[in-house]
């Protein structure tokens, strides 16, 4: 029984402790020291991994999902003569939700997991340790560049998957099930908000861009460096970052639609 | 003789397992200093104690007179870039051409321009006899021509201190003798100090000038090739004549066998 408790009290600390390291190395990859000029290159080159080479999945998963909320909400719509909604409903639906939420757990799958399996290896073949051996910091040189590509690119890749999208509702509901083209365009245009609702979608994708990219170079840098720990960390990565994007995406919808 | 590393009653544990208790070391300047010993005793850690990437419990290292662990973070880069390590594995980095991961401490670490380092890389290469391999990437390279290309990396920035982490594991006996002779050439050439960690007896002991042999957490033999040799510590024997059984026990410790198995049957 003692026994069970104390193991209850170690698992906590050993997860503080793990939190206070991922802090600490937030710390020194961001705000220690930023080597901007340096740092330009390996940051470009690192939204062409994880940014433009995540456009493909994005792509098509915002395009079937805009078909598929097209077909959906016409169905239920036309039921009212409401068809003429089916313009904001897509709209509004992807820009506040689904587009932030769905490119993020895309993202996570996608870049998060590679980004842990990259890190981790480097560690596993020694390449961090013989960075810092060169009197090179492995924060700066390979976690501050990802860190940074990651928050860039993900408010794009937000932005890219709404408006295919959107694109993809006017070809199912317009051009297949025959809703004006004209009312899908002006209602949506009359009812989205530019701050209320595209600005906040922008920002939902920031704060997944951070806890995604925080949580896959920590498991990274922080992983057994065996291909079981790798395996693990990240596995770890694309758990935790879909489950964190989820629970704070209820919060932050709390904050920005809850009240009016 | 001047000492370039002295290290001073140091202990040093890793999740509650005693690693070293209590030892001390010097490495002369500009020669080349073995440490030997079973393996899983640690060797690769004291290197990274060197290098000041582990701290010790207790006890100091001095890099030329400068406490390593006392350092602080910026300081310690600075010192960094007079020493560099040949890892075991190489750690080439993999996303770049051999010729980009010699360059690579000389584009970070100085503002030569792409003409210079283009010289430099070219020249180390050579040094290690790799220069028809600069385009090649780090996969494709053998085993021993993944430690040369590491090796030419780790002179780069001529530092004047290199740590070698096994140098001679895994490599084939040809492989082996150019690691040799290059190491000793490096030495000669450029007045470096060497640290090789390793457990290859025979190589060993043709190129180190002074050999540390660790075991059971301490230093149990100390001195030159010749003096080893002549050695009457039955530890010191029984590693360099590679005997299964001795001081250093065959068997991790386990308790009394027939309590074992009797043990489990009843």
């Amino acid at each position: 029984m003692l026994d069970w408790i104390a193991g209850i009290g170690a698992a906590n600390i050993a997860k503080v402790r793990s939190f206070g390291r991922a802090t600490l190395m937030l710390f020194g990859a961001v705000i220690a020291k930023p080597q901007l000029v340096k740092n330009v290159p390996l940051t470009i080159k690192q939204i062409y991994v994880v940014g433009v080479q995540s456009l493909l999945i994005i792509v098509v998963s915002g395009l079937f999902i805009g078909m598929v909320m097209a077909l959906q909400g016409y169905t239920i719509l036309v039921g009212y003569g409401a068809e003429g909604s089916l313009g904001p409903m897509v709209a509004l639906s992807l820009l506040r939700e689904l587009g932030p939420v769905v490119t993020a757990l895309l993202f996570a799958g996608r870049a998060g997991s590679a980004l842990t399996a990259e890190i981790g290896l480097m560690k596993a073949t020694e390449q961090l340790s013989s960075l810092e051996m060169m009197a090179i910091d492995p924060l700066r040189r390979i976690i501050a560049p990802r860190l940074w590509a990651g928050m860039i690119s993900m408010p794009m890749l937000t932005l890219i998957f709404s408006a295919v999208g959107i694109l993809g509702g006017h070809l199912v509901g317009v051009d297949w099930l025959g809703v004006d083209s004209g009312s899908y365009w002006s209602i949506m245009q009359s009812t989205v908000e530019w701050n209320k609702d595209v600005m906040n979608g922008i920002i939902k994708s920031l704060v997944f861009a951070f806890v995604i990219v925080w949580i896959a170079t920590y498991k990274g840098y922080d992983s057994v460096p065996t291909s079981e720990g790798i395996s693990k960390a990240t596995t770890q990565t694309v758990v935790l970052s879909s489950l964190a994007v989820l629970g704070l995406d209820f919060v932050l919808t709390a904050l920005m639609f809850g009240i009016e | 003789m001047e000492n370039l590393i002295e290290i001073d009653n140091l202990s040093f544990s890793r999740s509650g397992r005693t690693i070293y208790d209590n030892i001390s070391m010097r490495i002369p300047k500009g020669k080349t200093t073995a440490i030997m010993g079973p393996s899983g005793i640690g060797k690769t850690t004291m290197l990274r104690l060197m290098g000041g990437q582990l701290l010790p419990d207790s006890g100091d290292i001095k890099f030329k007179g400068e406490s390593i662990p006392n350092m602080r973070r910026t300081r310690l880069f600075e010192v960094r870039r007079q020493m560099s390590m040949l890892f075991q594995s190489g750690a080439l980095f993999t996303d770049m051409s051999v010729f980009d991961n010699i360059a690579f401490p000389l584009r970070e670490h100085t503002k030569l321009s792409e003409d210079t380092i283009a010289t430099i890389v070219k020249l180390k290469l050579q040094a290690v006899g790799l220069r028809g391999a600069a385009q090649l990437m780090p996969c494709e390279l053998s085993g021993g021509m993944a430690r040369r290309a590491a090796l030419a990396r780790a002179i780069a920035l001529d530092p004047e201190l290199i740590m070698y982490d096994e140098p001679f594991a895994g490599q084939d006996p040809i492989s082996m003798g150019v690691l040799v002779k290059l190491i000793k050439a490096l030495n000669d050439a450029l007045q470096l100090t060497s640290v090789v960690v390793t457990h290859d007896v025979t190589e060993v002991l043709t190129i180190a000038d002074y050999i540390y042999i660790l075991a059971d957490q301490k230093v149990i033999g100390s001195g030159t090739p010749e003096e080893i040799k002549n050695s009457d510590s039955p530890l010191v024997q029984q590693f360099l004549q590679g005997l299964a059984d001795g001081p250093v026990p065959f068997h991790y410790p386990a308790g009394d066998l027939q309590t074992a198995l009797l043990g489990a049957s009843c």
